[in-house]
């Protein structure tokens, strides 16, 4: 076996010199910053170094890894393929039921499983209600980055009541462990739907309260207009996914464009950013698109509110789960993009690989390519932007 | 395109002996060598009739077969097809072409199979580990990986 190559932790300095840990060497003017891993825009432990010269950022090189918790070393040492859903959970803890449903999809494409038409209809109503919570967090926290810190209670205050749906479903109110393979855990509980609905109704209009005191703030619209902007090719280059690829003006969601469940039966619109307030993928548009997505996931709450069927809520299968030997690799629609696993099986009870392909890891490595030459102050912009969760950075 | 007719098309630029496909698997897959993983690439991303322009994901795998691979799954967003790719190097020697010139994103997954697996990507711009910290020893995701019973003096407790 072959040693791990070391090398140098930080910027080494010999003698009038100074590089950064990509070993590029300094000028004379520039300067190399810590931002994190505890900084509050940093939304987590994540740290940025940066080489300044004066105000301006030459270059960022982030440094990931601080919430490594080897989720694919877990996966591969469970002894039943349901036991990795708490794990996937944990993944991106903002929207646990979109990775829930992830993983599940990729397990029963492995084992060709079909779930009850009900069992869609929930995943559905939950996958889009967890995407507007999320987005609530994203758009809350994103608002303190730029110092505006009503929106955020505001949109907490409407997390809450989402969360609280939840809680009458699963018992949870942030990790599910909801969606099973095959099925999801519990049937809905009485009067779900009549709630859901309520909620419906009670969210619309803070849409627009939120639009009229964060989206079209002057002083929110001078902060992000025109800075960080990612251009198309760009963010396919780096597939980027999720709002970050639809702000750059892509019209592109896996629920629409490789559908997966029953998106094809529901009525809404993909959001893409059109440079209403600067160039087209500036900061502005990945913040709007998330805010009309809100608006879209509502609508298809809505409609599957008001059509779920009755019936099972788990498919018949086997206590120990033993897909065939074969490889998947299935992509679905997360809050922040396309979040993917590719699992290998070898026939066993337990996977043989698991890969998570998180949208937050891919979106976060574009940051180098749109942060150079923007102030220090436009990074915190862009970073809250890219909306990232550490803890699916990490793994 | 299918895959049939991508495997054609691959076969006919770089010959037999370069390109083979288990093509009735679940999901379709074609081995190409380690060493030309980017002349296949930049011929697969550039094409007018293929144009895979989107790396939907890059993993490093074991097989515990004395084989490490890489597996690339690639999409176009033009055309809506995908492909999936797979290069696989000996284990006690494990070097494959970086790919990250023809898809920026494979440069953050290629560092993440560096520091999980330990395969070198050679003309890789920057392969640094990046989960793990620099320092640690051998690669956690190899099937004879054995956690070390210390780190840095520190007794690890499982």
């Amino acid at each position: 076996m072959i040693e791990s190559k070391v090398l140098p932790t930080d910027y080494v300095t010999e003698p009038g010199r100074i590089r950064t840990s990509t070993g590029k060497t300094l000028k004379t003017d520039e300067m190399i910053i810590n931002m994190g891993p505890q900084h509050p825009s940093t939304h987590g432990v994540l740290r940025l170094e940066i080489v300044v010269d004066g105000e301006i950022v030459v270059d960022v090189i982030p440094h990931i890894g601080y919430l490594h918790r080897c989720f694919e070393k877990h996966a591969e040492h469970m002894t039943n393929y349901q036991q990795v859903i708490p794990y996937a959970d944990r993944m991106d803890y903002l929207t646990s039921m979109n990775n829930d449903w992830a993983y599940s999809l990729a397990v029963e494409r492995l084992l060709k499983l079909e779930v009850p038409p009900r069992v869609e209809y929930i995943r559905v109503i939950m996958a889009e209600l967890q995407r507007i919570a999320s987005h609530l967090i994203a758009v809350g926290t994103f608002g303190i980055d730029m110092g505006a810190f009503t929106p955020f209670l505001w949109c907490f205050r409407d997390r809450e009541r989402i969360l609280d749906l939840f809680e009458m479903t699963c018992g949870a109110r942030l990790l599910y462990n909801y969606i099973w393979v095959g099925g999801v855990s519990h049937d809905l509980p009485a009067r779900f739907v009549e709630k859901a609905k309520d909620f419906c109704r009670y969210f619309k209009p803070n849409i627009v309260e939120l639009n009229n005191l964060l989206t079209f703030n002057e002083i929110f619209i001078k902060r992000t207009a025109d800075v960080g902007v990612l251009p198309k090719d760009v963010a396919i280059n780096y597939a980027c996914s999720g709002p970050m690829l639809r702000g750059s003006g892509v019209n592109w969601d896996l629920r629409r464009d490789d559908p997966y469940s029953i998106y094809n039966k529901f009525e809404w619109e993909v959001q893409v950013g059109k440079g209403e307030m600067g160039k087209v993928g500036d900061v502005w548009d990945r913040y709007i698109v998330k805010v009309r997505e809100m608006e879209q996931s509502v609508k298809i709450v809505e409609q599957a509110l008001a059509s779920i069927p009755e019936g099972n809520v788990q498919a018949a299968i086997p206590k120990r789960i033993r897909p065939e030997h074969g490889e998947a690799y299935v992509r679905t629609e997360s809050a922040r993009g396309e979040l993917g696993f590719y699992i290998i099986s070898d026939g066993s009870t337990s996977p043989y690989r698991v890969k998570a392909r998180s949208p937050a890891f891919v979106n976060l490595s574009v940051l180098p390519e749109i942060a150079r030459g923007c102030m220090i102050a436009d990074l915190v912009a862009i970073v809250g932007s890219t909306d990232i969760v550490l803890g699916e950075v990490d793994r | 395109m299918t895959p049939q007719e991508i495997h054609e098309t691959l076969k006919g630029k770089f010959g037999e002996a370069a390109v083979e496909a288990k093509l009735d698997a679940l999901q379709p897959w074609i081995r190409i060598p380690p060493n030309k993983t980017r002349t296949i690439g930049a011929f697969l991303r550039d094409d007018p009739s293929l144009q895979f322009d989107f790396m939907m994901c890059l993993s490093g795998v074991d097989y515990n077969d004395g084989n490490l691979g890489v597996v690339y799954h690639l999409f176009s967003m033009i055309h809506k097809h995908k492909v999936v790719l797979r290069a696989n190097c000996p284990k006690d020697n494990p070097h494959v072409q970086s790919v990250s010139e023809v898809w920026g994103t494979a440069n953050w997954h290629e560092r993440e199979a560096f520091d999980m697996f330990g395969i070198q990507f050679d003309e890789h711009p920057d392969l640094r580990r990046i989960l793990c910290p620099d320092d640690y020893p051998g690669y956690p995701l190899r099937k004879d990986f054995k956690v070390p019973e210390f780190y840095n003096g520190m007794k690890v407790p499982y």
